[in-house]
């Protein structure tokens, strides 16, 4: 290895890297904290001071996927002993579970809606893209950057002129309004970065299949598509993301049947009081799946963030 | 699960079939707040399925976020819900702007009576323009403001004696809003059992309603009015007469002096876990809550009792509760109506009252077994005599968010004084009144 | 024939090629391929936008559909403007914008700077620290008033710890004076992360030759410091800057969750008072003025910016 004048010395490197360590150990805590707290049963989440050490529990769990109703200490002993393990929980606080909560079903909706606006944007962002960079569209750079500025307007901005809308067309709280509205918000992003992508494909790699004897949809399909998978597949991320964690909207458009999780997990309550086991539990579940995302596919997503930066 | 909600579908499809009441079998969604009597309901509805063949499904939205969600709903069209147990003083809106089937002509052919129902209960959750014959609503859950106390930490004699000698008074159920003052002052940050309590919890949330509810708690009993004359929206001199301006600061004092530390935003929720955790003396809640405070293993049964909210220059009691409505927009609305006709049924109310539920007809109420029927019941029926409602106005959203701002800042966020809280609340009022055209 | 796309087409391949192209003209791909979008953005995004230009000059009220609607001017514009709360809310949301995005780029920067050092681990560790900006800022927002609670959270328990004060004496959320740093501290430990990757990106374009040529002229490290790594970084600085000026500006659902606009007013911002205006008061005309003033402000700072920016770029 030839010496660099770049390259820090090893005793700087570790001062560094302890520093960046602690950083990152700092910003972990409350995350850690959410999945401890979501194993504690509801006494052991707020007593005081705080507890590290605790004896596991599912409850938060149990009562995240279950509605429950108190009853007599009478009535409790009538009935057949609990016949699996969240039902003995349940029945440990003096309630039987009456039935399953509302949690699958939003969790779900968040599924439907996230899959969904992100295909479309994807679908309809690739094709746009691609036109945009293959061919003279007029006013295209104009046409591009205002589509992203409207963007800058607060989503509760944007929300009035969409409820009276979807009032009239009878959208409001269906799956299908809320993929169409992500659709549109994440699309401009989506033609932004995957232009980028496809602009870096060499046009030679085209002709030869025109050549060839394809047509410009063949040659789309065969030639491009797989050539900027890996730029897809970053961007759909961003997508996904985007509409995984919307709130604004969601609050504000849907309320049972397409309603998601974000603005549900935060009204999750007990019997008479706030569960907070319950909360994090419903936390962890929704945060997990984009924590192992963001680590699986670190590359793609760090690049997909800086790259609007670096490209301007 | 699935297979057995399969299952209940056939048993429900099996009794529709013979006693096949209707055409057919709905299915209903009926809405209200996510709370203990609305799980009573849940059971109660059990036997409106069998008897009808609807089955029931329900949308329970947390308090904090009821109206909001509610609200939304119904001016955007929405057709979730079909029966909707709504907020007392959504009626005007409801009512206006068509979010409401009135019930009228329903209630004439199936011969339901408004007067078998307590007229307070009618003339708050039922009628608009306010107690004109015109009904949106039955009423499904009386409710107001009260109050509830350690009585086993009242009834000891080291801590009878401590008050004793801190006050000269005798230590019991406040008879006044200053003695209640003066007992929460006495408990806080007092010792017992080894831990520090406090004096009481009372509301100071700041998104909804919240302190609103609290705050008229205290304004009510001084002889706070909103109007001078009912109808002419003349605010002036009533809103911020000097009797409000002492119930305000009154409040203001309460919350500073006798609550536990961090209860800035607390509402129902709150109340109720700073009561249960046995952090404080005194808590004010609904009603509502009562059976289930009464029912809690740790601080329920011996150790609790109730108390009406206490007069200062006069009764009055902040009112809560809730007439149950049929959503315009319903494309379910004969079985809807068919539900509000068996709630009607004074066995029905019985039963519902026997569950949790404050039933509000005079069959349940003029029982003569009613005021022993729980700890609290005889409470209820001296609050309901003087309970007062928030606006019922189209516009109330506007108006109690103005409230909420004025008040919240005046008592936690420390901005200004009683009276120019109440001033500004004018303010806010009249341009409510004028964009309405009323003024 | 004038079609540009084909010209081009025509002229970027040789003309054998050029007649080969079967199907459709490129012209009409250009536009089956474009129309879904911009049918898509037209409706979704210009259309409510004009809309809503429309609506700010009516006292309509879409809670009140049965009561008539009047173009009233520009009456709501001078109502807001005039109005001493908005401009409170505008003063909350400066405050929050000033720090967060100090503390941000403070952070931020040195992280990225510590990164840049390339210890062993750094990828690992860099992947760890930007966590917190993917999450949803509801339910993350959420939970952190659990964190913040007086006695049992965990954030006044560390306080505590660390000062000695006691963690039942002080109320991030709901102390007048507390609560606007609550928002910031939350925004500041979830959006760091932005700041740090955009500085890193800037830092990592820096070609090492400059470095080289700096230490043969027996510059500094402090020296090279300033007058090679700042002016450098500066430019992808100043857009992380602007990415989070503009999220900061519209911020909604983080503070939502947190202080709810509380306590009393103090931490109610611009998205959080629109919101009450346009979906709990129901002044939908007042607030679409509101929402076109908001879009105006951002689009007026973010040019003015980019301005900016653009000058510190071709230095």
């Amino acid at each position: 290895m030839s010496y660099s004048v770049t390259e820090p010395s090893s005793r700087q490197k570790w001062i560094a890297g302890a520093l960046v360590i602690l950083y990152a150990l700092i910003t972990m805590a409350p995350l850690v904290w959410i999945m401890m707290t979501s194993f504690k049963t509801p006494p052991d989440s707020i007593s005081y001071p705080p507890k590290v050490f605790y004896q596991p529990s599912l409850e938060g769990y149990v009562n995240l996927f279950t509605t429950r109703t108190r009853v007599s200490p009478e009535r409790l002993a009538e009935l057949p002993p609990p016949t699996n393990f969240a039902e003995e929980i349940v029945r440990n606080r003096d309630m039987v579970i009456a039935g399953p909560s509302k949690f699958g079903g939003r969790f779900l909706n968040s599924v439907i809606i996230g899959f969904g606006s992100t295909f479309l944007s994807i679908f309809l962002g690739t094709l746009a893209a691609y036109a945009f960079s293959r061919f003279k569209i007029p006013l295209a750079d104009d046409l591009l950057f205002f589509i992203l500025s409207t963007r800058m307007m607060p989503p509760i901005a944007v929300a009035i002129p969409i409820f009276l809308m979807y009032r009239k067309l009878g959208l409001t709280d269906t799956h299908l309004g809320m993929i169409l509205l992500y659709t549109a918000v994440n699309i401009s992003l989506a033609v932004w970065l995957l232009k980028g992508f496809i602009d870096e494909i060499p046009r030679e790699y085209e002709e030869a299949a025109l050549i060839d004897g394809y047509t410009r949809f063949q040659a789309f399909y065969k030639v491009v598509l797989p050539q900027a998978a890996t730029g897809i597949a970053s961007t759909a991320i961003f997508c996904l993301i985007f509409a995984w964690n919307e709130y604004a909207f969601a609050v504000l458009l849907t309320s049972g049947t397409a309603q998601t999780a974000p603005p549900f997990i935060p009204t999750i309550i007990g019997v008479g009081g706030l569960d907070w086991p319950a909360i994090a539990a419903g936390a962890t579940l929704f945060l997990l799946p984009v924590m192992i995302f963001t680590v699986m596919l670190r590359k793609h997503l760090l690049r997909g963030i800086t790259f609007g930066a670096v490209r301007k | 699960m699935k297979q057995l909600k399969l299952a209940a579908v056939g048993v429900l499809s099996l009794t529709a079939a013979t006693i096949s009441h209707t055409a057919q079998a709905d299915d209903l969604t009926l809405c209200w707040a996510a709370w203990d009597p609305a799980n009573a309901l849940v059971e109660l509805s059990k036997d409106f399925e069998a008897e009808s063949g609807h089955s029931m499904n329900f949308e329970f939205v947390p308090w904090p976020n009821f109206a909001d969600r509610m609200l939304n709903e119904l001016n955007s069209g929405g057709k979730l819900c079909d029966l909707l147990i709504g907020d007392s003083q959504w009626i005007g809106g409801g009512a206006e702007n068509g979010h409401y089937v009135k019930l009228n002509d329903f209630f004439d052919a199936e011969s339901i009576s408004m007067d078998d129902f307590a007229p307070a209960t009618v003339y708050a959750y039922s009628t608009w323009p306010k107690g004109s014959p015109n009904y949106y609503a039955l009423p499904a859950m009386g409710d107001a403001n009260g109050w509830f106390y350690r009585k086993d930490w009242f009834a000891r004699d080291d801590i009878k004696a401590a008050y004793k000698e801190a006050t000269g008074d005798e230590l019991g159920e406040p008879k006044t809003q200053k003695e209640l003052l003066q007992i929460a002052q006495f408990f806080q940050e007092r010792e017992i059992d080894g831990k520090k309590v406090y004096g009481a919890a009372i509301f100071t949330e700041r998104g909804s309603e919240g302190i609103t509810m609290g705050v008229t708690s205290a304004l009510y009993p001084w002889g706070f009015k909103y109007e001078n004359t009912p109808g002419k929206y003349d605010m002036e001199g009533a809103v911020n007469s000097a009797e409000a301006v002492e119930a305000l600061e009154f409040y203001k004092e309460l919350y500073k002096t006798a609550t536990p530390p961090g209860y800035t935003n607390s509402y129902m929720g709150e109340s109720l876990d700073a009561f249960k955790s046995g952090q404080v003396a005194m808590a004010m809640n609904w009603f509502a809550f009562f059976p289930g405070l009464y029912a809690d293993p740790d601080t329920g049964g011996d150790k609790i009792d109730f108390f009406v909210n206490p007069p200062q220059n006069q009764a009055g009691s902040t009112l809560g509760g809730q007439g149950i409505s049929v959503v315009s927009y319903s494309e379910k609305k004969d079985a809807s109506l068919e539900y509000i006709k068996w709630f009607a049924n004074p066995d029905v109310q019985a039963k519902w009252w026997s569950m949790g539920g404050y039933s509000a007809h005079n069959a349940v109420l003029n029982s003569p077994t009613f005021k022993d029927s729980a700890p609290f019941a005889g409470d209820f029926l001296v609050a309901m005599d003087d309970v007062q409602d928030f606006w019922q106005e189209p516009a109330y959203a506007e108006l109690l968010l103005a409230m909420q701002k004025r008040v919240h800042d005046f008592v936690v966020a420390d901005k200004g004084t009683a009276q120019e809280a109440l001033d500004l609340l004018i303010e806010d009022w009249t341009e409510v009144f004028e964009d309405e055209g009323k003024l | 024939m004038s079609d540009k796309t084909i010209d081009r087409v025509a002229s970027a391949t040789p003309a054998r090629v050029a007649r080969k192209v079967k199907g459709l003209s490129d012209r009409a791909i250009a536009w089956i391929f474009v129309g879904p979008t911009i049918f898509l953005l037209l409706a979704i995004n210009i259309f409510p936008l004009i809309w809503t230009i429309n609506l700010s000059f009516t006292n309509f009220k879409a809670n009140r559909v049965n009561r008539a609607v009047e173009y009233i001017g520009l009456r709501n514009y001078e109502r807001i403007l005039t109005d001493g709360d908005i401009w409170l809310s505008m003063q909350a949301t400066a405050h929050f914008l000033f720090w967060t995005l100090f503390f941000q780029v403070l952070l931020g920067f040195t992280l990225a700077w510590l990164i840049n050092k390339k210890f062993r681990g750094n990828d690992m560790w860099t992947t760890i620290i930007v966590l917190p900006m993917m999450l949803s800022p509801a339910v993350v927002g959420n939970f952190w008033t659990f964190l913040y609670q007086p006695q049992i959270g965990l954030f006044n328990y560390v306080v505590s710890f660390f000062t000695g004060v006691d963690p039942s004496s002080f109320d991030m959320l709901g102390s007048v004076d507390l609560a606007p740093w609550s928002i910031v501290i939350v925004d500041t430990w979830m959006w760091t992360p932005f700041v740090m990757l955009i500085c890193l990106a800037g830092l990592r374009s820096i070609p090492d030759y400059i470095y080289e040529a700096a230490e043969i002229d027996r510059a500094s490290k402090l020296r090279q410091f300033f007058t090679i790594t700042i002016p450098m970084v500066l430019p992808f600085l100043m857009l992380a800057v602007l990415f989070r000026g503009i999220e900061n500006f519209k911020m909604f659902d983080l503070v939502v969750q947190l202080t709810g606009g509380g306590p009393g007013s103090v931490t109610e911002m611009a998205s959080i008072n629109l919101k009450r205006e346009a979906f709990e008061k129901w002044r939908t005309g007042y607030s679409s003025a509101f929402a076109i003033i908001l879009f105006v402000t951002v689009f007026g700072l973010a040019s003015i910016y980019v301005k900016a920016l653009n000058k510190v770029k071709e230095r």
